[in-house]
């Protein structure tokens, strides 16, 4: 065991050293090759490629790359082509706009993989120093080449050379130009990734904070061969591993791997380390940095148009998008308080394929099924966001179904506001069954919450749990004894009865004493 | 020919004693119910760390007094005695007409049977449960990894929160008991100072006087 002190030296120096490396031996900016002109962002990866031979060849093997990825828990395949969610569905037929966050270029048949499909891989996305790189939305990775009219705007195309001769290690805004915009917008899905984190106060994120420790998403997700660690798919719900110097499991994006496993100096709140996540109480609400995240969307209203024929959107008073004839109906949150759950690290996902039966109780589908529970040694209290959903499902086959949004066609439901049309050209686009009928089925997604930790002195409070209020943050989660929560009301009861029994009996015994005895004293 | 004379009867330990076990059977009961979810005068955490700690010094303060009590020779004082019937006829009716006493303290006898009697239930009844019980939960994290854990936490706190009403119920009567003496306050201050008033027969008197076994006045 490790004396605190000691870990406090080994943490900072951990932090520090990932920090120092970016200063780095080699400037970019001094490489010929680097220099441009170049016509496509693909020249770069190869000029990248003259020197890191291996590098292109490391990221195909990563799920950045791939989209493809076994669970070792549950044996799933997984991978955006093949996992439904609560969001926008199947990236399968809208190619073009979802592979805009795929690690590379031109994947634009998501029935292929990358390779078969011809992809190249893109450096720049991770690796840009100079905040000018940017994937157009709508280009299946590339970014802009020459000046386009977008929402009204005229957008300039990145200067390559000068993003290529920038590079370096992966900063916030790298990660964050997919991280934090997943679900389609700024801090739409986690609701824990969000704009915000790009420079963060401490109270948002103590770790990321400049006045905090000042550490960018890559100091926790340590990569290695270019494959980065940490995974909402196979999370690490407990890791009895601990602190990982000097005994390094290359996965660093749990607290424990720099915190350890007993890091409060009170040893009651070590007790809760077995049951608890450190993120159950340092996280005390997620989309706390002004960002809201989206807590509902509800597909089965969309396609509105007013008495012109014109599609419907509608903002509430804070500019959010509540009503949108391409979606549907949206709510939002900000400093939402968490769900909480008994997570054991296994999540098991809907596939597009899946059939929906078991999954669906009390007419709710649950999209991913959390595993876990108190009794099984493995588990601790995880918090989630909890998505709520309405989505399009295939009614007689049970299956859930593509939705075809995007594209120059007259069948994309975005342009053309025609489900059947929509759905029937998704199906058929990816080869899979449908009866031709159109449902609408309610819908849950967890997301697991890990990232904006706040500082200690914001964590929760032990009475936000330790109490029996319904209101209480753990208040729907059974199965075990929680001191302050639970108890017997017969108990109680008897408890009470007994005491203001005792004290009844004693003010009777002593009101008779004064009257009866008249002041005679033996 | 006898006298009262004042005596020392409660040595400076044992007022030490039973004024700091009041004091923290108070604050373990008061913060107890504050852990239990009955009152929301401390908040849980601080609650806690106060019982926590007020337990401990607790049971440290136990493991003294009964090293006391054996090496002293005063736990004869808890041994049973006989009239416990007359002694409680007296409390439930005898006194509310102002019969005398029917038991006379004495140096060797401080006790009345009815109060050995419910010392005695304390320390090894109350006493007992609310301990073995509380070390059991302060320690959950030991014995957390069994399968029966979740079951026995149940168990263990329903036990301790059982005992900690019944020490409650005692606390009031004792208190209460306290005001039955020469005038409602006579018990609390030979409990402060010590001394009471004790009849000594001349032999006895003389025998202190010569002895200073015990102090009088
Ligand atoms: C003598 C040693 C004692 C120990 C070691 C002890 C220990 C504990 C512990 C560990 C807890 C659980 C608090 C937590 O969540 O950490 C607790 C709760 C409690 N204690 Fe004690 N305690 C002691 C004495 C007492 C006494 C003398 C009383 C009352 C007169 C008392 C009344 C309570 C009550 C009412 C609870 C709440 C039970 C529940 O709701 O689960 N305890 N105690």
């Amino acid at each position: 065991m490790f004396p605190r002190a000691l870990w406090r030296v080994v943490a900072f120096l951990v932090v520090h050293s990932a920090i120092a490396a970016s200063a780095g031996t080699a400037d970019h900016s001094k490489f010929d090759v680097l220099k441009g002109p170049f016509t496509t962002a693909e020249d770069v990866t190869e000029a990248c490629s003259t020197c890191h031979t291996e590098a292109a060849g490391e990221v195909k093997k990563t799920i950045h790359w791939t989209w493809d990825g076994t669970n070792s828990f549950t044996g799933q395949r997984l991978g955006k082509p093949r996992i439904m969610n609560s969001f926008c569905g199947s990236p399968i037929s809208n190619e073009p706009r979802c592979t805009s966050c795929h690690a590379g270029y031109g994947w634009t048949d998501l029935r292929k993989t990358p390779e078969e499909n011809g992809a190249t891989v893109d450096c720049l996305a991770c690796h840009d120093g100079s905040g000018t790189y940017k994937k157009t939305a709508t280009d299946a990775g590339h970014p802009l080449y020459s000046p386009r009219v977008i929402g009204g705007v005229t957008v300039e195309p990145p200067d390559l050379a000068k993003a290529a001769m920038s590079v370096g290690p992966s900063q916030r805004e790298n990660c964050g130009a997919c991280h934090f915009n997943g679900g389609g917008g700024d801090g739409v899905k986690h609701g824990d990734l969000d704009s915000s984190l790009t420079d963060p106060p401490r109270d948002l994120d103590v770790h990321m904070a400049v006045d905090g420790a000042n550490m960018t998403c890559s100091t926790c997700h340590t990569f290695n061969a270019h494959i980065p660690s940490g995974s909402r798919y196979m999370t690490t719900a407990v890791d009895p591993h601990g602190l990982d110097l000097p005994h390094d499991d290359k996965n660093r994006a749990t607290c424990e791997s720099c915190h350890g496993a007993a890091p409060h100096a009170e040893a009651k709140i070590n007790d809760h380390t077995d049951r608890v996540a450190c993120q159950s109480c340092h996280i005390p609400e997620f989309a706390r940095g002004g960002v809201a995240t989206k807590t509902l969307w509800d597909w089965s209203t969309a396609g509105r148009k007013d008495a012109d024929g014109k599609p419907v959107y509608i903002k509430d008073e804070h500019g959010h998008l509540i009503y949108s004839a391409e979606k549907g109906d949206f709510a939002y949150g900000e400093n939402v308080r968490p769900t909480y759950l008994w997570y054991n690290g296994t999540i098991e996902q809907t596939a597009i394929t899946d059939k929906l039966d078991d999954k669906i109780k009390d007419d709710v589908l649950t999209l991913n099924r959390i595993s876990g529970g108190p009794a099984d040694g493995k588990s601790r209290i995880w918090p989630f966001k909890e998505m709520k959903g309405k989505q399009p499902y295939d009614p007689e086959l049970n299956t859930l179904v593509v939705n075809h949004v995007f594209g120059k066609d007259d069948s994309a439901f975005w342009t053309n506001f025609d489900y059947p049309k929509a759905i029937a050209f998704g199906m058929n686009y990816a080869g899979l069954p449908w009866s031709g009928k159109i449902g609408f089925i309610e819908t849950r997604m967890y997301w697991p919450i890990t990232h904006m930790v706040a500082p200690k002195e914001k964590a929760v409070p032990c009475s936000d749990c330790h109490t029996r209020d319904v209101d209480g943050r753990l208040a729907g989660l059974g199965g075990f004894y929680m001191p302050g929560r639970d108890g017997s009301r017969l108990l109680d009861a008897l408890g009470y009865l007994a005491l203001f029994g005792a004290l009844f009996g004693v003010v009777i015994h002593g009101a008779l004493r004064i009257v009866l005895r008249g002041g005679h004293r033996p | 020919m006898s006298h009262k004379r004042d005596v020392m009867i409660y040595s400076r330990y044992e007022r030490f004693w039973h004024w700091s076990q009041a004091f923290l059977i108070f604050t373990l009961f008061f913060t107890g119910l504050a852990i239990h979810g009955t009152h929301h005068l401390v908040p849980f955490g601080l609650a806690v760390k106060i019982h926590t700690n007020a337990a401990l010094a607790l049971i440290a303060l136990w493991v003294f007094t009964t090293f006391w009590n054996f090496t002293t020779g005063q736990w004869r004082q808890y041994l049973f005695k006989k009239g416990v019937f007359k002694v409680i006829r007296f409390y439930a009716w005898g006194i509310l007409f102002g019969e005398p006493h029917p038991y006379k303290k004495s140096l060797q006898r401080k006790q009345n049977a009815l109060q050995s009697l419910a010392y005695m239930t304390f320390m090894t009844l109350i006493g007992p449960a609310l301990w073995s019980t509380g070390i059991a939960y302060l320690l959950y994290n030991s014995w957390s990894h069994y399968a029966w854990s979740t079951t026995g936490l149940w168990i263990v706190a329903l036990l301790h929160t059982a005992a900690a009403f019944a020490m409650g119920a005692f606390v009031v009567i004792h208190v209460y008991m306290t005001t039955t003496g020469k005038t409602p306050l006579h018990y609390v201050r030979t409990m402060i100072t010590g001394y009471d008033s004790i009849e000594l027969s001349e032999v006895e008197e003389a025998y202190i006087e010569e002895t200073k076994s015990a102090e009088m006045r």
